[in-house]
């Protein structure tokens, strides 16, 4: 896999902490392999937006990465309600469903971003500096890639 | 059936597993089923609801998809791990996810379920209506097959055709 420059967040150095929501395993893996690469650390999962919504309260992450069709609660109607309780939460689909319809209904209900699947990491790493750009500081001299 | 409904699911199942594998695949073969559904290793099943109504099962042998597993996450999968059957899913997933993407983008209207794993040997027949289609794509890690039996609703299409008009 690529190296990324790390994003860390401005505030303290830190390394930006996720939240994945996926209902499936390997596709969780595969995005903590990934923000792993960007410096991220994973602090937590979910596999269906009800667990996303009480993991959001408990961890407070400063990203999510929420996919949109699961089992109990779609990932849209997770991001709607954690975005009323937290409005500060940035959330970025990651789905392959991606119909303009979807995008459009998860951006009014809160959602930041949204990024097809199959992910790209180069893709990911520039969608989540863009999202956290008041927030993290990225090392001097190193972009997507480098 | 329908080639604009067949289409998409061509053009994204060659492009999800060209990223994926990064190496070419190419449609093998093509034809239509009229026998009862019988699978052929793992197997991920994505039923659709609304103007277009059926299910696509994606499927393949155990040594490719313990190879795809393998190529996907980027590191030994043995064929005893859930991983295999999860990157079966997640790959059905992404290339019905983005097929579907391509569907409702031309005016197509339905709702998709997530992938559940088809673990009967035999599932039911096509009928008139839903004819199955079997198509193999020969990839890097062995063949992948993908039988789509959907229904298309004419009643709301012309309704849709209507509205539009």
């Amino acid at each position: 896999m690529e190296k990324f420059a790390p994003v860390k967040r401005s505030e303290d150095g830190q390394p930006v902490r996720y939240l994945i929501v996926d209902d499936s395993v390997f596709a969780r893996k595969n995005l903590a392999r990934m923000v792993e690469t960007f410096g991220g650390q994973v602090i937590g999962e979910a596999g269906d937006g009800v667990t996303a919504i009480s993991e959001y309260d408990r961890l407070t992450p400063d990203i999510v990465l929420m996919d949109i069709t699961m089992p109990q609660m779609e990932g849209i109607e997770a991001a709607e309600k954690i975005v009323r309780d937290h409005p500060s939460a940035r959330i970025v689909m990651v789905s392959s469903v991606g119909y303009q319809e979807n995008i459009v209904a998860a951006l009014q209900r809160g959602a930041r971003h949204f990024v097809q699947k199959p992910v790209k990491p180069e893709v990911l790493y520039e969608v989540i500096k863009y999202v956290m750009r008041d927030d993290t500081v990225t090392a001097l001299g190193a972009g997507a890639g480098a | 059936m329908r080639m604009e409904l067949i289409q998409p699911f061509i053009n994204a199942t060659d492009a999800v597993l060209a990223q994926g594998l990064d190496s070419p695949v190419s449609i093998e073969n093509l034809s239509m089923d009229e026998e009862a559904y019988r699978r052929r290793g793992i197997a991920a099943e994505v039923c659709l609801i609304g103007e277009i109504e059926g299910r696509i099962i994606f499927d393949v042998d155990l040594p490719t998809a313990v190879q795809l597993a393998t190529r996907l996450a980027g590191m030994e999968v043995s064929e005893t791990d859930d991983l295999v059957r999860e990157a079966v899913c997640e790959l059905a997933n992404q290339v019905i996810g983005n097929a579907v993407t391509s569907l409702n983008d031309q005016g197509f209207h339905f709702h998709v379920h997530p992938p559940t794993l088809h673990t009967s040997e035999q599932g039911s027949k096509g009928s008139e209506d839903t004819e199955a289609l079997v198509m193999c794509f020969n990839t890097s890690s062995g063949n992948v097959f993908m039988n789509v039996a959907l229904r298309h609703h004419c009643r709301q299409a012309v309704e849709r055709t209507a509205v539009a008009g």
